[in-house]
């Protein structure tokens, strides 16, 4: 019995690394034609779907030229139709489709379509960075209220209230940020209703109530008897939530971001909706850009050959972006846990 | 003998947040100073409800309510005052600083050795680096850990044993020279070679420090303490030398516990 047991978790546990490996080893199989083609300059190349014909350098700059147009008209029409989103990813949907049947008669004239992954990967970096530095400061004052200042008659009722916001779909925090704080960020903010910063804000706005509630129930376990040991050696309030209960309560303080951090930088839904779908380097955080999750939901069903591979290879890349960060703040923040 | 007091409570009730019966009834009671106090008597007595009543710790939670006086003496003044009257947060620092106390269970903060000593000096505003690092080892020495610690001190203080751990507490504890020093059961959770170890520790630190200490074991009591304070049901029953608790005592309740017929 005890020994079916010990070896059923142990399969349970082997089960996740399997798994992990092998989905790492399918994305990897199926970005491998865009990986030989384009290989590392991938990450930092800005291009995407653009055709080139290496024979004829003027008409690759045409080409170029001809897709900067239709970016700017994009930027345009957003500028004109912010309230009409759904007019506005027809209109990228059709440029992009334009783009792929000028690829295939690009192709017949043996020339290339280029693939490069800077745009989307700056988006989503960049829509994190905002989010969780937005976030964080927020979702640790929500925890500290709730854990140590508010008396229990507000700290269970809103406490509860988080949870729930924690389970709002994140579409819903997409369509609110569309129509209501999209506009309302680029009155404060300047530049269109959706782009990086409108995008990282409404990431922020959605994993604060999600760490907020992780951080408040490890805060809770800080021993009372700890915290008045604290007040017996005179320490004020602000005191014993720095010293005693942040330090105490660490490691599930920084879980609590990791995961948030996860769920930030995966995430699809909210972001499609605000961060303006545009292949465009931003210049400014108000810019529209373009997020990997965002590049892959919107062109999966349109994709095939190289184009296909080139969104496998930019999935396997967020695959390893979310593994390397997640790895390094484990490793890094909690190094010296035994 | 020649005794002062340095605390002493007066006509004392305490009733807990949502409780109808107070838990402390008109207690009086002097503390010495320089002297070790007992407080004894059996589960559910208040006798930790007493204790953390003389540095004001139950004012962390709302809604507990107290009468009567518990007076502290103004060492610069030599005036007795009432610990009740201070309302500002920081003359609440300045009681907790006076009047230490030790848990149960060891409580080390999670931090080095060093910082868990120098935490109270710190709170002081002291940050001179030679001054910080003379008193936690004078502190350290003072609690008999020094010779084991001294090569750790950088150490996260979770790291040391029980024993080790409820001596880093007094060490932090009179690293900040309080006037008195509380004990809520210091050696229940500890082996019986840490526990002889914080007993002659207590007997040692007499000569500074006045010590009140609640205990189960009457052993203990009757080994470390000058005075003992028998309660029983949130009353006060016998308050006397601890010779005359143990040897004569005059209640018949208090001579039953002794001998150990209940408790
Ligand atoms: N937080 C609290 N709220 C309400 N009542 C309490 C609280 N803490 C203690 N009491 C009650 O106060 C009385 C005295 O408790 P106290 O903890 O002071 O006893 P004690 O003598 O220290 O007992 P022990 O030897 O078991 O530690 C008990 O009847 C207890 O039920
Ligand atoms: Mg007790």
């Amino acid at each position: 019995m005890e020994n079916i047991f010990k070896r059923l978790s142990a399969l349970n546990a082997t089960t996740i690394l399997f798994l992990l490996t092998g989905i790492f080893v399918v994305l990897f199989l199926y970005a491998k034609p865009a990986i030989k083609e384009y290989g590392i300059k991938f990450l930092i190349d800005p291009r995407w779907g653009v055709s080139i014909n290496p024979n004829k350098p003027s008409n690759n700059q045409d080409k170029a030229v001809v897709n900067q147009d239709n970016e700017n008209i994009v930027v345009e029409e957003e500028d004109i139709g912010g309230n009409v989103p759904v007019d506005q990813e027809e209109i990228i949907q059709t440029d992009e489709e334009d783009i792929a049947i000028n690829d295939e008669d690009a192709l017949s004239q043996k020339s290339k379509v280029i693939y490069g992954g800077l745009i989307p990967i700056v988006g989503t970096v960049l829509s994190t960075v905002i989010a969780m530095a937005f976030a964080v400061p927020i979702a640790m004052g929500i925890a500290v209220f709730l854990s140590e200042i508010a008396p229990f008659y507000i700290s269970k009722p809103v406490g509860v209230a988080i949870e729930l916001l924690a389970a709002i779909p994140s579409i819903i925090y997409g369509m609110w940020g569309l129509f209501y704080f999209g506009p309302v960020v680029s009155r404060i903010f300047g530049g269109g209703s959706v782009g990086l910063l409108v995008a990282g804000l409404v990431l922020g706005i959605m994993i604060i109530p999600f760490m907020a509630s992780l951080s408040r129930d490890s805060m809770n376990t800080t021993p009372s008897v700890l915290k008045e040991s604290a007040y017996a050696m005179g320490a004020t309030k602000f005191e014993v939530i720095k010293d005693v209960i942040f330090p105490y309560a660490k490691s599930g303080i920084i879980g609590s971001m990791i995961l948030a951090l996860g769920r930030a930088l995966g995430e699809t839904m909210a972001v499609a909706f605000v961060i303006g779908g545009v292949f465009k380097l931003p210049e400014k955080i108000t810019d529209p850009s373009v997020s990997i999750p965002v590049v892959l939901a919107n062109n999966f069903a349109e994709s095939s050959g190289m184009s296909l591979s080139a969104l496998f290879y930019l999935a396997l890349i967020l695959f390893v972006i979310s593994f390397l960060v997640i790895s390094f703040a484990k490793f890094y923040f909690l190094r010296d846990k035994k | 003998m020649n005794l002062e007091k340095v605390m002493d409570i007066k006509n004392f009730s305490f009733t807990y947040a949502g409780a109808e019966k107070p838990s402390l009834k008109k207690i009086n009671l002097p503390v010495y100073e320089k002297k070790v106090t007992a407080l004894i008597g059996p589960s559910g007595c208040g006798k930790s409800t007493l204790l953390r009543s003389l540095n004001r710790i139950h004012d962390l939670y709302p809604g507990n309510r107290y009468e009567g006086e518990i007076l502290l003496k103004n060492q610069k003044t030599k005036e007795m005052e009432n610990i009740f009257n201070y309302k500002k947060e920081n003359e609440l620092i300045n009681l907790r600083q006076r009047v230490g106390m030790i848990f149960q269970k060891p409580t080390p903060f999670p931090m080095s050795i060093y910082d868990n000593i120098a935490y109270g000096l710190r709170l002081q505003g002291k940050k001179d680096k030679k001054e910080l690092d003379e008193r936690v080892e004078a502190a350290l020495k003072g609690a008999a850990l020094w010779d084991e610690v001294k090569e750790r001190l950088k150490d996260d203080a979770r790291g040391l044993s029980g024993g080790q751990q409820q001596r880093l507490c007094i060490a932090r504890a009179i690293a900040v020279e309080p006037e008195v020093l509380l004990m809520d059961e210091p050696t229940s959770a500890l082996d019986p070679i840490s526990t002889v170890a914080i007993e002659e520790l207590v007997t040692k630190l007499k000569d500074k420090v006045t010590i009140v200490i609640v205990t189960h074991n009457m052993q203990q009591a009757s080994r470390i303490s000058d005075f003992t304070a028998y309660m029983y049901l949130g009353e006060l029953i016998e308050f006397g030398t601890t010779e005359q608790i143990f040897l004569n005592p005059k209640k018949k309740n208090t001579a039953d516990y002794i001998s150990g017929k209940f408790g």
